[in-house]
């Protein structure tokens, strides 16, 4: 270990060390076990285990790893189910772990009556049973969907404290199985004329929101399978509109419905919540792209470093607009810089887990990331964002969203004690 | 056997040259009547508005009923959002109003509609939804208090922020 020098300030070793040099001792982010014991039979290596069941949960040991709900007793208002990025690895998110948002609870439905009709301008008014879908070639891609909301915590003027959970857990990532819309649109045959699509679920709201014509024949779906099975109820099932990498809301969920048009609805959701109120009254309008973002899930505030020693910085890094090609780790606030490992598989518009080396010496560091996209995107600093967007004038409560589309760096301060705070660095 | 195999190959060959979609066309006609119950988008330009229509004062009964338990008496606000105001739009911290921020008019009757009242959407009919966007319009001073709204009138209703939008990527539009 001795003869693994670090490349940036504070202890970042170089990206490939772990590969390279076996033995390396790694200290974990729980607490280490005592001095060895003997080794002994545990209860359970000493009688048969348990029935195995039809579909398999999580172990027992596992219950705390959930979601964070901001509505559990399900007041007649919006609610939102955050994912613990801390507790997972990896770039999939588990479907029970996905985040999920619904603006008045999730639809139960019945496959067998539910209908996608396509009409409005074009030739051959259609509708689709859920398994004449099922009976199309079926295309899969992984993708995350990220509300347009994740991080607002960070336009405080002072950093909020809370977990990467409650922070930026509005994001998470599947594989996403389904119909490409471009083959439902060819078969009803878009009139000239059209520009937009309205897209609208059959949850109680109704939820309708507009996309432009050219991201329906690009790459949009409609996703029936969520990682190998049907989708969650929380994510539309029997069938969601996917539009990868744009804004979380846009991707009709419970679809039910897709009107071809010449203009956008200015649909509420449109109009109000998702236009973002900028420095002296104007706000952005149709933001569509979740753009180059990434955040350090390990370490991340609750999950302390017990001990000098090596430890791997992990997080996730996704842009809206490709792959992910670069991305950059500081462990002193940002006055130097060392470049992580981007874990395969590196996919466009999907999550990309990074990787890096870490040898802290016990002192005080500040850990930040920074992505670049394949575009030559850069992840914005926090200043640049709040320049052109402003930040709140006082710190809002933690579930609040006082604007959308933050994609600025999350900085992670650890003291000498080894716990970790939210720092503005 | 082995023809059989040669022939669905020859298929699997010409599939793609022979068949101008590339779905297997299982989609339903759908006219116009079977569509009706779901057709319930209204654009900014007023397209999918329905007859019928409503005023401030035919609409204020139905919100005292339906409607204050969450915004409140006249709008002013509960557990839900305030429905009339309109503080200056400074920035984030300004509250979004429908007088301060909603850029049409027809957005109030689309969304009245389709998701309102949020226990019991898709329960009020047509002249009950213009009545509620009248009697909102009005209490926001944006129409007069005998003003009725229907198909022709609501889309004329100019929003006083209906300029205060920057397109984010115009160039996906």
């Amino acid at each position: 270990m001795a003869d693994i020098a670090p490349i940036a300030g504070n202890g970042l070793l170089d990206r490939r060390a772990f590969l390279r040099a076996s033995g390396l001792i790694v200290t974990g982010y729980v607490v280490n076990p005592a001095a060895a014991e003997p080794l002994a039979d545990a209860p359970w290596s000493k009688e048969p285990g348990t029935l195995v069941p039809a579909y398999g949960t999580p172990s027992n040991y596992e219950k705390a790893v959930v979601r964070t709900l901001s509505n559990p007793n399900g007041e007649p208002r919006n609610s939102h189910a955050r994912t613990p990025h801390q507790q997972l690895q990896g770039m999939v998110t588990p479907n029970g772990l996905h985040f999920t948002i619904s603006h008045g609870g999730n639809a139960e439905i019945d496959p067998a009556q539910h209908r996608l009709a396509i009409h409005g301008l074009v030739k051959r008014p259609l509708v689709f049973t859920v398994d004449a879908l099922s009976r199309y070639p079926l295309v899969s891609r992984f993708t995350f969907v990220e509300c347009g909301g994740n991080s607002a915590p960070l336009f405080s003027p002072e950093p909020i404290q809370a977990s990467v959970q409650a922070l930026h857990g509005l994001a998470s990532c599947a594989e996403w199985t389904g119909v490409p819309l471009s083959v439902l649109l060819d078969e009803a045959g878009v009139d000239p004329k059209a520009k937009w699509i309205v897209a609208e679920g059959a949850d109680a709201p109704h939820l309708s929101r507009s996309f432009p014509l050219g991201k329906a024949l690009d790459d949009a779906m409609v996703a029936l399978y969520q990682n190998g099975e049907r989708l969650m109820p929380g994510q539309g099932y029997p069938m969601r509109l996917l539009l990868p990498g744009w804004e979380g809301n846009m991707n009709v969920k419970w679809l039910r419905r897709l009107q071809v048009t010449d203009q956008p609805g200015m649909t509420y959701y449109e109009s109000r919540t998702y236009a973002q109120v900028l420095p002296g009254g104007k706000a952005y309008q149709f933001y569509f792209v979740q753009e180059v973002k990434s955040f350090i899930t390990h370490p991340s505030p609750g999950m302390g470093l017990k001990g000098a020693g090596l430890y791997e910085i992990s997080g996730l890094a996704y842009s809206g607009n490709g792959r992910i090609a670069r991305v950059m780790v500081s462990a002193d606030g940002g006055q130097t810089w060392a470049q992580a490992a981007l874990q395969e598989p590196v996919l466009p518009k999907a999550f990309t887990r990074f990787r890096i080396p870490w040898q802290w010496n016990g002192g005080s560091a500040v850990l930040q990331s920074r992505a670049w996209d394949e575009g030559g995107n850069a992840q914005p600093t926090r200043a640049q964002i709040v320049a052109v967007r402003g930040q709140t004038s006082k710190p809002p409560p933690v579930l609040a969203f006082p604007s959308q589309h933050y994609n600025g760096p999350t900085n992670w301060a650890i003291d000498t004690s080894g716990s970790v705070r939210h720092v503005y660095a | 056997m082995s023809t059989l195999k040669w022939k669905l190959f020859g298929i699997a060959i010409t599939f793609p040259v022979t068949v101008a979609a590339a779905g297997p066309n299982l989609g339903q006609p759908l006219s116009h009547a079977e569509l009706a119950a779901w057709d319930i988008n209204v654009l900014p330009d007023g397209t999918g508005l329905p007859k019928g229509g409503g005023s401030a004062a035919q609409g204020a009964p139905i919100y005292a009923q339906k409607c204050a338990a969450c915004h409140g008496e006249q709008g002013k606000g509960g557990i839900s959002s305030a429905l009339v105001g309109a503080p200056p739009m400074k920035g984030m911290d300004s509250p979004k109003t429908i007088a301060n921020f909603w850029p049409y008019s027809t957005t109030l009757f689309d969304f009245i509609r389709r998701a309102m009242p949020f226990t019991q959407p898709r329960s009020l009919n047509d002249d009950e939804v213009y009545a509620l966007t009248a009697y909102i319009l009005s209490m926001n001073k944006l129409i007069g208090e005998q003003d009725v709204m229907n198909a022709q009138s609501l889309p004329k209703v100019k929003m006083p922020n209906r300029d205060g939008f920057i397109p984010r990527f115009p160039d996906r539009m």
